[in-house]
């Protein structure tokens, strides 16, 4: 009885504080934040799914997003500053994710770390342009987070530490002719699969820049189970390297029928292909395969190493490719915050978020997942992970 | 042999690189044609490995077609039954040899039960009834092993049973799992065209099919002889689940659906209700499949397998073998 009289008047106090906040926030925006960021603070937003069907991602993504901003405030904050940071859980809805973000705004933080999946990250976006709110995403791979699919204009508010998908075809590519010598190329995607598709034509397109031969395409549709056909036409070309940007269940098929068909080329995959070790039957028909991935726990770098031992302390398990890139996007961000900090810019202002903004664009730095400088789309140009499998193990074979 | 020829033009006169040159040319020309023969060569041996499944799997549709006239489309999910059983049981530790003839015995176990419980107490009914039934315990035993094993598929353990490996025979690569499956189909296919046509058992098959009141007041058990047609029928399908999993190494609740459905199709090709015609419906199916990847249209492949069957029912109903559909009066 007492916890819903308190509850009831907790509710009647929230719904006053929204409508006041309502009135006044078109008239001074500013200056309510002002308020809010009290003068040794700064108030950092995260959005994650931390329920719902998305919540293994968010759940990794936060926590990674947490430990930065606490092993920052243990070792000074920025200038002296607390990172006070708010996360809210948007249960991997874009509707709910909108609503989250304009709390975030009515609590007034002055830059957002998330979301973590491409549509709530697209609404929040498109949300967030008005406001200019600097917003970094360690997750969204979709091309159209930080560039708006109808005019084609940049969503300059707008970063990932991520890369987009069609740029693991373009490294595989380079990988292919510069790194293994290969001087022909054979690929086959998947026609039902935006990413098998994506990947693919970045490939071809850098494959034809380089010099490297593509003698065959071949593709298959989302439910066939049999490749053999495909194989076999790929096989009479003999090429040096085969590319096939799918899922690990679809490798896990494609690769004993190409053994069949005599097929002796070097398998070439994306990030799908990470889980095939597990999906496979027998893993030595993908034995000397590579992939690029975003993050690997077996890179030997100092900064890895840390970010892995640290994590593991804090969490009590292992950190994923998700927890890695959101760590780098919250690193980013609290370095572009420490440019608009050292101009003497006040937090919350809509010359320290246009500051912070231009700080992110001008990023040139060392992170977990590698060197970070951004290109004219907001999008990452760092070095991919190359993973090797060397005796049934994903092995790290180098940064590329 | 090319470069012998080539050293010579290169160091002799010019009369000798006249007369050479269009043997290299020729070389070349029969280099080039021998890679196209073996390409051909190859296509047609998985679309024969393709088409042998396909075939084992119609034949289980004719037959029970044959018999009661219906269109058992849960037939493919009892492969996806025979696959997570053979999974299952090596994985447990079974010989692989053993887990193989348990999966296929519980594909005939569970065909039979599924004609007791579902099939036996509607024979009288509409034909449509039938239908509906088999089409709901195929939706059952989908979401059944959706909830027991999850939708994810799973590995299958294939190199317990046919290690994956290919020989090459005169420049042809051809897998073992190729021959395996092809071999075996054939053995199947012939042991049942000897039992169909030189058996007691088949006599009483051919009987109820062609007139089941008549069968029976001839002393033929017309039940005994459904559950044996049921039984038979999953038996080809228990076979065609071990090598259909050995050539695409995975198991998942809906492997069978799709599967099912093209050896229905290729089943009406070569006429509902024949064996032979099963047979040869197979293996066009599977070929006609192979056939369109190999020439590059491999989007197209379900389309084409499913025009077939739009083609043949509008212009030869009955099939390529089936018999002359004659009203009953």
């Amino acid at each position: 009885m007492k916890k819903s009289h308190i509850l009831s008047l907790a509710l009647s106090i929230v719904t006053c504080a929204g409508l006041l906040a309502g009135c006044t926030s078109n008239t001074s925006s500013a200056s309510s934040s002002q308020e809010a960021s009290s003068a040794d603070t700064i108030k950092v937003g995260i959005l994650a799914p931390l329920t719902g069907d998305a919540a293994q991602y968010g759940i990794a993504a936060s926590n990674a997003a947490k430990l930065y901003f606490d092993q920052l405030n243990e070792a000074g904050g920025i200038n002296g500053k607390t990172v006070e940071y708010i996360l809210l859980d948007e249960k991997g809805q874009a509707a709910d994710a909108v609503t989250a973000y304009n709390n975030l705004v009515e609590q007034g933080v002055t830059a957002i770390v998330g979301d973590v999946t491409t549509a709530p990250t697209v609404a929040v976006a498109v949300e967030s342009a008005s406001a200019n709110m600097p917003m970094i995403t360690g997750t969204a791979t979709a091309s159209t987070v930080t560039v708006d699919p109808d005019t084609g204009a940049v969503r300059s508010n707008v970063f990932r530490s991520c890369f987009i998908d069609p740029f693991q075809g373009e490294k595989m590519a380079a990988f292919a002719f510069e790194k293994l010598g290969a001087q022909t190329a054979a690929v086959l995607f998947n026609t039902g699969l935006d990413y098998s598709v994506g990947l693919k034509d970045a490939f071809v397109a850098k494959a034809e820049e380089l010099g490297l031969e593509i003698v065959a395409v071949e593709s298959y549709s989302n439910s066939d189970v049999d490749f053999k056909g495909q194989l076999t036409n790929i096989s009479t070309k003999t090429p040096d390297v085969l590319f096939c940007p799918d899922y690990y269940q679809k490798v896990a098929l494609i690769a004993p029928q190409a053994s069949e068909v005599g097929l002796t080329a070097t398998f070439l995959g994306g990030d799908g292909w990470d889980g095939s070790i597990e999906a496979i039957t027998d893993a030595a028909l993908i034995e000397g395969a590579y992939y690029c991935s975003g993050f690997s726990a077996d890179d030997t770098s100092e900064a890895v190493q840390t970010f892995l031992s640290d994590y593991n302390t804090a969490y009590g398990e292992a950190p994923n490719m998700f927890s890695a890139t959101t760590y780098d996007a919250a690193a980013i961000l609290c370095d572009a915050l420490k440019v608009a900090e050292d101009a003497g810019l006040t937090a919350g202002t809509d010359e320290y978020k246009a500051a912070v903004i231009e700080a992110i664009g001008n990023t040139d730095g060392e992170y977990v997942t590698g060197h970070f400088t951004y290109d004219d789309n907001n999008n990452p140009v760092k070095d991919a992970i190359i993973i090797q499998i060397v005796d049934g193990k994903y092995t790290f074979n180098c940064k590329f | 042999m090319g470069a012998a020829i080539r050293e010579k033009g290169d160091s002799g006169t010019h009369r000798v690189s006249i007369c050479v040159s269009p043997c290299i040319h020729l070389y070349y020309k029969y280099r080039k044609g021998r890679i196209y023969l073996m390409l051909i060569v190859s296509q047609l041996i998985n679309g024969l490995q393709l088409g042998s499944i396909y075939a084992l799997v119609a034949l289980g549709y004719s037959m029970v077609y044959g018999i009661i006239m219906l269109l058992n489309f849960a037939h493919g999910d009892i492969i996806m039954v025979g696959g997570y059983v053979a999974m299952l049981t090596i994985a447990a530790g079974v010989n692989p040899i053993f887990a193989v003839v348990l999966a296929i015995a519980a594909c005939m176990i569970l065909a039979v039960v599924i004609e007791k419980v579902a099939y036996t107490p509607l024979r009288s009914s509409p034909r449509i009834s039938l239908l509906i039934t088999a089409i709901g315990v195929s939706f059952l035993l989908e979401n059944l092993a959706q909830n027991i094993f999850g939708a994810n598929a799973q590995p299958f353990p294939n190199n317990k049973i046919i290690k994956t490996s290919s020989l090459n025979i005169g420049g042809v690569q051809i897998g073992v799992t190729a021959i395996v499956t092809i071999v075996v189909s054939v053995i199947s296919m012939v042991l049942l065209t000897f039992l169909v046509q030189k058996t007691k058992r088949g006599k009483a098959m051919r009987a109820v099919s062609e007139d089941m009141g008549a069968a029976q007041l001839m002393g033929i058990n017309v039940n005994n002889t459904i559950t044996f047609t049921f039984a038979v029928g999953s038996l080809l399908a228990g076979i065609g689940s071990i090598l259909y999993c050995c050539t695409y190494p995975q198991v998942s609740p809906t492997m069978g659906s799709m599967l099912g459905l093209k050896a229905f199709v290729a089943a009406v090709l070569g006429g509902i209700g024949s064996i032979p015609g099963a047979m040869i419906g197979g293996f066009a199916i599977g070929l006609a499949e192979v056939l369109v990847r190999a020439v590059g249209l491999s989007d197209w492949t379900d389309g084409v397998v499913f025009a077939i069957l739009i083609v043949v029912l509008l212009l030869r109903p009955t099939g390529l073998l089936g018999r002359p559909m004659t009203e009953k009066v």
